[in-house]
């Protein structure tokens, strides 16, 4: 009687801690998503920097609002990205040095992205680049392109 | 012949609404006091009676108690500058100038708060070490050890999320920075940077997420590992003084 008592007892504690264990899953799931945001206001990933006319031949124009720079070299446009590949400060483009330096701890890239110097352990990312229908110079921030793939106009 | 003070205490605690409230008896034994000590919810974290050289400031420099004077100062500040704060893109950075220049004694509480958190980081380590070299951290008191690396954390913790909410450039990019740290965390790095920030850059989720970890969840857990490290003191049987221990090993509180 008493040997039955207890099986049902430890039966009872067993379903319980079973349930128990299933809704901490069930919450753990739910909490992680709740906290993955499935809506995000940001701003797009593609940039607009305008006609290509506006960007002199051999130049470098820094967007840090967009967080990008646009290069008119010899054998084309091209974009890179901005952002340090360190620890993710905008990097600021040195006329009178011919580099990008960030400053944040130091790094320097070259015109083409390359490390010169610094902490950074990548060099800059090129971005795609493409021409609008209305012949704007588009920049997808988000897709990164191997390097020295031009876009010619 | 005139009633004096103590009469007057001891005819007050007489009267039936402090005696629902306080219990025991109006009287002056070591039991009376042993008994008020254990009847309050806030003194029962501490002994009922402790040794007085464990009250010398030799013992301990007054650093743990430094401390908690340093919490205490940043949660009524820190209250009652959530009164005058929005923590939203547009409006943070103008709160944070409007404390400064219109608020009346607002700069005053800023300051104190900002202050403050310095020394609350400073002091917290100050408290580390002086446990350490003195060997405080040694049997019965291991745990209290780990409940105040638990207490460290939580002050980086909210001195790190209060850095944010300035909304300036420091505060910025200093979230960059720190942020993008964390997506160096293997495998779940990314990810934990996402949830922490709400999004993909140090935006309006970000700014919001950080809010409510700085005024509501850290606080709490501050709270909570602030009252088990004091009841450990008692548990462990008072403060480490350096001097012999046996005795209070056996007399735990």
């Amino acid at each position: 009687m008493s040997e039955q008592k207890d099986t049902r007892r430890e039966s009872f504690v067993k379903l319980g801690l079973g349930s128990l264990a299933i809704a901490g899953c069930g919450a753990t799931v739910f909490g992680y998503e709740f906290l993955s945001p499935n809506v995000l206001y940001e701003p797009s990933p593609i940039a607009n920097a305008g006609k290509p006319d506006r960007f002199p031949p051999d130049s470098l124009t820094p967007d840090p609002a967009a967080g990008i720079y646009v290069v008119h070299a010899a054998e084309g446009f091209y974009a890179l990205s901005a952002t340090c590949t360190h620890l993710g400060c905008l990097t600021a483009w040195k006329p009178e040095l011919g580099i990008i330096a960030c400053p944040c701890h130091g790094s320097k890239f070259n015109r083409q992205g390359t490390k010169v110097d610094g902490p950074a352990p990548r060099p800059l990312p090129w971005l795609k680049v493409w021409l609008s229908d209305e012949g704007d110079l588009l920049v997808d921030r988000s897709t990164i392109i191997t390097p020295n793939h031009y876009l010619r106009t | 012949m005139a009633k004096t003070v103590t009469g007057y205490w001891n005819g007050l605690r007489d009267t039936r609404v402090m005696q629902s409230i306080f219990r025991g008896a109006p009287g002056a034994s070591s039991l009376h006091d042993a008994l008020a000590v254990q009847g309050n919810v806030f003194l029962h974290l501490a002994s009922v009676k402790i040794r007085r050289r464990s009250l010398a400031f030799r013992a301990t420099w007054y650093l743990g108690t430094l401390t908690l004077a340093t919490f205490l100062i940043l949660v009524v500040t820190g209250v009652l500058l959530m009164l005058y704060y929005h923590p939203s893109v547009p409006q943070a950075y103008a709160d944070m100038k409007d404390l400064q220049f219109v608020v009346s004694a607002g700069l005053f509480l800023r300051n104190l708060h900002r202050w403050s958190a310095h020394a609350m980081v400073l002091l917290v380590f100050a408290h580390m070490f002086k446990v350490f070299y003195r060997g405080a951290y040694r049997a019965p008191r291991e745990f209290n050890w780990v409940i105040g690396v638990i207490l460290l954390l939580v002050t980086l913790f909210l001195s790190y999320t209060g850095y944010l909410l300035p909304w300036d450039q420091l505060a910025f990019w200093a979230i960059t920075v720190g942020s993008n740290l964390i997506s160096a965390v293997p495998v779940l790095g990314a990810k934990i940077r996402f949830l922490m920030l709400g999004g993909n850059s140090v935006n309006a989720n970000a700014l919001l997420r950080f809010y409510v970890l700085h005024c509501v969840i850290l606080p709490l857990a501050a709270i909570l590992f602030i009252a088990i490290h004091f009841w450990r003191i008692r548990k462990d049987g008072g403060l480490h003084t350096g001097v012999q221990d046996t005795q209070a090993k056996e007399s735990h509180g």
